[in-house]
């Protein structure tokens, strides 16, 4: 399942190091470790992994830094370590071009799950057509949306932003990466867009609307397309 | 019933304070002599040089050698501070650098003629308010005096040798002094001195020598330093003794009372008092009996004076009101217990007195009971007081004059008309009903004016023979003379009344004006009240700009506060700088800066000075003394006030702080037992998982790897949770608002509980298309989690929940309830305190989450509630303001 990827991890604590490492090992990646900013852009140049994880809180340099300086000449799939208050520096690394967040504590199971959707979107690999969800189907070529064999009717609006995130299956998206994809960049700012559509998706595709599995809020950053 | 060894409780106290104050203070020495060229300057240069050579820093202040050769000799090897040019009227004179002094900060500095009077234009006028100044800073000093220049005995020194002296010293000062030296020298070596020139500059010694150096005034003028220094030397003796607690003679419970008035002879009374109480040791009071006659203001200024002298020499001054001058002085007597009487030998000749009923001593004496009476000699006074009392000089002006003549002339004028109808005498009852009435209204110089020419008309128009001055009948003689003599006896009464009844009123008044004040400032709200208050009243009574400084951190503030009405500029700080630095008063009309603008008292309470007030009368005279009574009372108040304010203040700080102080040490238990307890989980399980034994079963692994879990998420919530009551406490909580769509939020807040719920069944009512609301979605969703977890934590875990969100009118509502055992009903309100927790419920959990949820929900201008359900269990009720809805979500262009 992993193919031996390897996985650069920039995180100065050591127990974090330690316990990713292990884990991933475990799941048959390569683990290599770097303890602060200037360090992991070296490596990453030097061993140009297949994943970068990186802590947003490093000693030498901003964690958001790194970030612009490695998206200045790659697009590995980069993503972020944060603790729960940092909203606002979370949207700005996502924006900036990281993939997706997790924030600690974590559990090891959503740090694969992530790392198995970066590596996915990584490979430009052959789209497939038809994307299956449970008892959800969608046709993207034909744009027909069944849901336990019934068509399900939804506005322009309402698929292409479904066809968003399905494109982006896993991967956290911010509200303004949304926004300026299906409105346009004057809309970047117009969240409640977002709610109410969101709620008219959840409405017609989950089971239970109140409490979704699949189209999930991610609070202060934006919305996630769940797939496993 | 006194033991006699025991010693005065009293005295013991004055001595201890005495020594204490002497202690800040720098130490005193004076060196003196019974007149100039004794060699107190040479005997305090010498001095000088053996404390230099014991290891003491010793500076020169000011030292005068008056071109002497053997004193010039010892100033070298001596620093100097360089004295600082004045100029004078054209000329640059030289005096004491004091500011240089204080800079300079030595242990000892030289002083010299401490009676010194310094030119205009430097901080004190005089060099012992210099020497003062440098005692307080804490600098000792040696300073060299005359015995003529002591305050009590320059009128002796007068009366022995003829001059009169003008530079003196209070009294006050050489109790001041911790060592006196005499430099003592006979009459006959001084006189050999002067004729060697060693004394003056040569050419000055025959006038010198014939005016002063008489052999008869030197041995007066050796036996009167003599005695001032035995009368020294038998108090501290006395001192000494009281303090060892040595039998002896102990201190008199007497008390003197000496009668002073606007006349010169009062300062020779007030010395004499001052020495008989000294000698006694007893205390003494000052009285000036003020009657309705009015005094010039020469007469104000003398009294003034007397006064002010009585209170420097240490005399408490009493002023007591009435025309009877014996009678009220042996009634301040009886009330203040005085055991003496001091006054002056009666100079008015004897009809006078004879007239009077008796002088005013005779008076006294006759009616003083078991008060003794002193009775002094002093010279006659130079005005004497009119044989009538007649005082013409009344506040009365021309134009009152000129209305009584013409008021007279017209009733003259009627009565010509009416000669045939009536009676001549009925004619001077009327002119006497006239002049009466002119005493009332125009004051007694008119009155007795019109006294006098309605007499003469009467007798010219009316008494027969008519349109001539004589008169025929003997009777209309006496007519005449006895109208006269009612005239001026009843004006003058009238006038004396209505002097008296002014003054009740401007003593009313006054009181008036302190009750006020004292009312406004009470009932002020704060600080800026108060002091608006008082500038206004202190303003407005005394028709004066006011300014107010307070003490911010022990120094004075550099701006006045902003009630001031007072414009102050550097000079002006400068002084009040002083005031409030050396505790006594500064500025225009004091004896220190007397060329500022304003006057700057300070406003001081027993602990501390608390700032300065600033006053500059517009009329800018100088305050007559009831006025600086007055205005010392308005201080003390203000004063009072202010530090009643500051000290409001500083427990109301103080009560926060112990309210923070209980806050903090219930936060420290509680969070102490939270943190401990999930990390002994984590601990002890994980030494179970590197324990062989234990970690060999897989099941016991498993569970134990659990454990470290929970008990992982567990701090984590907790460490949440400090997180965010720290940003409420710190009131730095900045709400991230967006649109929320409130059934997002429960789900996104449900799905974080995980498993917390356990079996619980939960209900979720959230109707679709509820309006969006602005608000901080993460701290709203940490509100709906604390709700749940406290659900987690108090319920069975059989309980169901149940989350209802709905659309009212001006809010949205959310509703989280349960059908566990619901909340005790009186703890509905207390539940939300910070750390409270039901007594008898479960442990665990820091009892903030409700406080946090609360504080978040209010944030947002919301409420948060609880109640109890009819059918059993809590609720909690959270309402947040709607807003204005958003614009409506467009479709995309696509």
């Amino acid at each position: 399942m992993s193919d031996g990827a390897q996985i650069l991890v920039i995180d100065d604590e050591v127990q974090i190091r330690r316990f990713l490492r292990i884990s991933l090992e475990a799941n048959g990646y390569r683990v290599h470790e770097a303890v602060a900013g200037q360090e992991g852009i070296a490596r990453t140049a030097q061993l140009r992994p297949d994943v970068v994880i990186l802590d947003l809180g490093l000693p030498d340099m901003d964690g958001l830094e790194v970030l612009r300086h490695l998206r200045e000449w790659t697009q590995t799939p980069v993503i972020i370590l944060s603790v729960r208050d940092d909203d606002r520096d979370k949207v700005a690394a996502l924006d900036a071009g990281a993939d997706d967040y997790l924030t600690k504590p974590f559990s090891t199971d959503e740090l694969l799950a992530r790392i198995r959707v970066a590596l996915r979107h990584a490979q430009p690999e052959a789209q497939e057509p038809i994307f299956r969800r449970g008892d959800l189907s969608v046709d993207l070529s034909r744009r027909l949306v069944t849901l336990r064999g019934e068509p399900i009717k939804l506005t322009p609006t309402e698929y292409a932003l479904l066809r968003l995130m399905i494109q982006h299956a896993g991967k956290v998206l911010t509200h303004g990466q949304i926004l300026r994809a299906v409105w346009g960049p004057e809309y970047i700012s117009e969240t409640h867009y977002l709610r109410v559509y969101f709620a008219q998706l959840r409405q017609k595709l989950e089971d239970n609307p109140a409490l979704p599995k699949m189209l999930i809020t991610e609070p202060g950053v934006g919305y996630r397309l769940v797939v496993e | 019933m006194t033991d006699d060894h025991r010693p005065d409780p009293d005295a013991l106290l004055a001595a201890i304070q005495d020594q204490e104050s002497r202690q800040g203070r720098g130490k005193l020495k004076i060196f003196f002599g019974m007149a100039a060229g004794v060699g107190k300057t040479y005997s305090m240069l010498d001095a000088a040089h053996a404390r230099k050579a014991e290891g003491v820093d010793v500076v020169i202040g000011y030292v005068e050698t008056h071109k002497r050769a053997e004193t010039e000799a010892l100033l070298d090897g001596l620093e100097m501070i360089p004295r600082q040019k004045v100029d004078y009227r054209g000329t640059t004179m030289e005096e004491m650098d004091i500011d240089a002094v204080l800079q300079r900060k030595p242990q000892l500095v030289l002083v010299d003629e401490l009676a010194h009077t310094n030119v205009p234009g430097v901080r004190h006028p005089k060099r012992y308010q210099d020497v003062i100044e440098l005692l307080e800073a804490g600098i000792d000093v040696y300073t060299t005096i005359n015995v003529q220049h002591f305050e009590s005995r320059a009128d002796t020194v007068r009366q022995i040798t003829g001059i009169t002296v003008h530079e003196t010293v209070p009294d006050s000062i050489i109790d001041l002094a911790d060592e006196i030296e005499l430099i003592d020298l006979s009459p006959e070596d001084l006189r050999k001195r002067l004729a060697e020139g060693k004394v003056y500059v040569p050419d000055k010694v025959e006038t010198a020598a014939n005016n002063f150096f008489r052999i008869g005034n030197l041995t007066a003028l050796r036996e009167m330093a003599l005695r001032l220094t035995a009368e020294r030397v038998d108090h501290q003796l006395q001192n000494y003794m009281r303090i060892k607690r040595i039998a002896g003679p102990w201190k008199s419970s007497e008390r003197l009372l000496v009668a002073v008035g606007p006349s010169p002879f009062s300062e020779q009374l007030i010395r004499w008092t001052r020495r008989m109480a000294y000698n006694l040791e007893a205390d003494w009071l000052a009285v000036y009996v003020e009657t309705s006659q009015t005094l010039t203001p020469e007469q104000r200024e003398v009294l003034t004076r007397n006064l002010e002298l009585a209170r420097d020499m240490g005399a408490e001054v009493v002023t007591a009101a009435g025309d009877d001058i014996p009678a009220t002085l042996l009634n301040t007597a009886r009330q203040r217990n005085a055991s003496q009487i001091v006054m002056g030998k009666p100079v008015q000749s004897c009809l006078r007195d004879f007239l009077r009923g008796g002088s005013p001593v005779d008076k006294v004496v006759r009616a003083s009971g078991n008060i003794d009476v002193f009775v002094v000699t002093g010279n006659p006074t130079t005005t004497q007081a009119p044989l009538f009392n007649l005082d013409m000089r009344q506040t009365s002006n021309p134009n009152q004059y000129g209305i009584a003549l013409l008021a007279m002339a017209a009733l003259t004028l009627f009565e010509l008309f009416l000669v045939d109808l009536a009676s001549y005498q009925l004619f001077g009852l009327l002119d006497l009903l006239v002049v009466l009435i002119i005493a009332v209204y125009l004051g007694r110089g008119p009155a007795i004016l019109a006294a006098a020419v309605s007499a003469l008309t009467w007798n010219f128009l009316f008494i027969e023979p008519r349109f001539t001055f004589q008169i025929s009948e003997v009777q209309d003689v006496a007519l005449l003379v006895l109208y006269f003599a009612i005239a001026l006896f009843a004006g003058n009464l009238t006038a004396r009344i209505r002097t008296q009844e002014r003054q009740a009123r401007r003593n009313a008044e006054r009181t008036m004006a302190l009750y006020t004040l004292a009312h406004e400032i009470a009932s002020a709200v704060n600080m800026d009240d108060v002091l608006h208050s008082a500038v206004v009243q202190i303003g407005r009574i005394f028709d004066a700009e006011v300014a107010v400084l307070l003490a911010v951190d022990g120094e004075i503030s550099q701006t006045p506060h902003a009630c001031s009405t007072l414009v102050m500029d550097e000079r002006e700080l400068g002084a009040a700088r002083w005031a409030f630095e050396n505790g006594r008063s500064a500025g225009r009309h004091t004896n220190t800066l007397p060329s500022a603008a304003a006057r700057y008292i300070p406003l001081r309470t027993a602990n501390e000075t608390l700032g300065v007030l600033g006053l500059r009368l517009r009329s800018d005279e100088r305050p007559g003394f009831d006025q600086e009574a007055l205005l010392e009372t308005f201080t003390n108040q203000v004063a009072l006030v202010i530090e009643r304010e500051m000290l409001d203040q500083a427990a109301e700080q103080a009560a926060m702080l112990q309210e923070s102080e209980r806050l903090y040490t219930a936060l420290l238990n509680s969070i102490s037992h939270e943190l401990r307890t999930p990390i002994a989980t984590i601990s002890g399980a994980a030494s179970g998982l590197l324990d062989p034994t234990t970690s060999g079963d897989g099941a016991n692994r498993a569970e134990l790897t659990q454990d470290i879990q929970a008990a992982a998420e567990r701090l984590n919530r907790l460490v949440e949770n400090l997180l965010d009551m720290s940003r409420l406490e710190s009131g730095r909580l900045t709400l991230k608002r967006e649109w929320c769509d409130i059934c997002e939020l429960i789900g996104v807040a449900v799905q974080r509980m995980g498993s917390a719920l356990g079996e619980r069944r939960l209900n979720i009512d959230c109707p679709p298309a509820l309006p969006l609301v602005q608000m901080d979605f993460v701290l709203m969703e940490q509100v709906i989690l604390n709700l749940l977890d406290n659900v987690a934590h108090y319920t069975p875990p059989t309980a169901s929940v149940h989350i209802e969100a709905a659309a009212e009118p001006q809010h949205l509502l959310i509703r989280v309830s349960d059908d566990g055992p619901g909340i005790p009903h009186d703890k509905l309100e207390q539940i939300f305190e910070k750390f409270y927790r039901v007594p008898g419920t479960p442990t665990g959990g820091t009892g903030l989450g409700l406080s946090i949820s609360r504080g978040l929900v209010e944030a947002h201008g919301g409420t948060l509630t609880a109640e109890n359900r009819s059918t059993g269990g809590a609720v909690f009720t959270l309402r947040l303001p709607r807003g204005a809805a958003p614009p409506p979500a467009k479709e995309a262009a696509l």
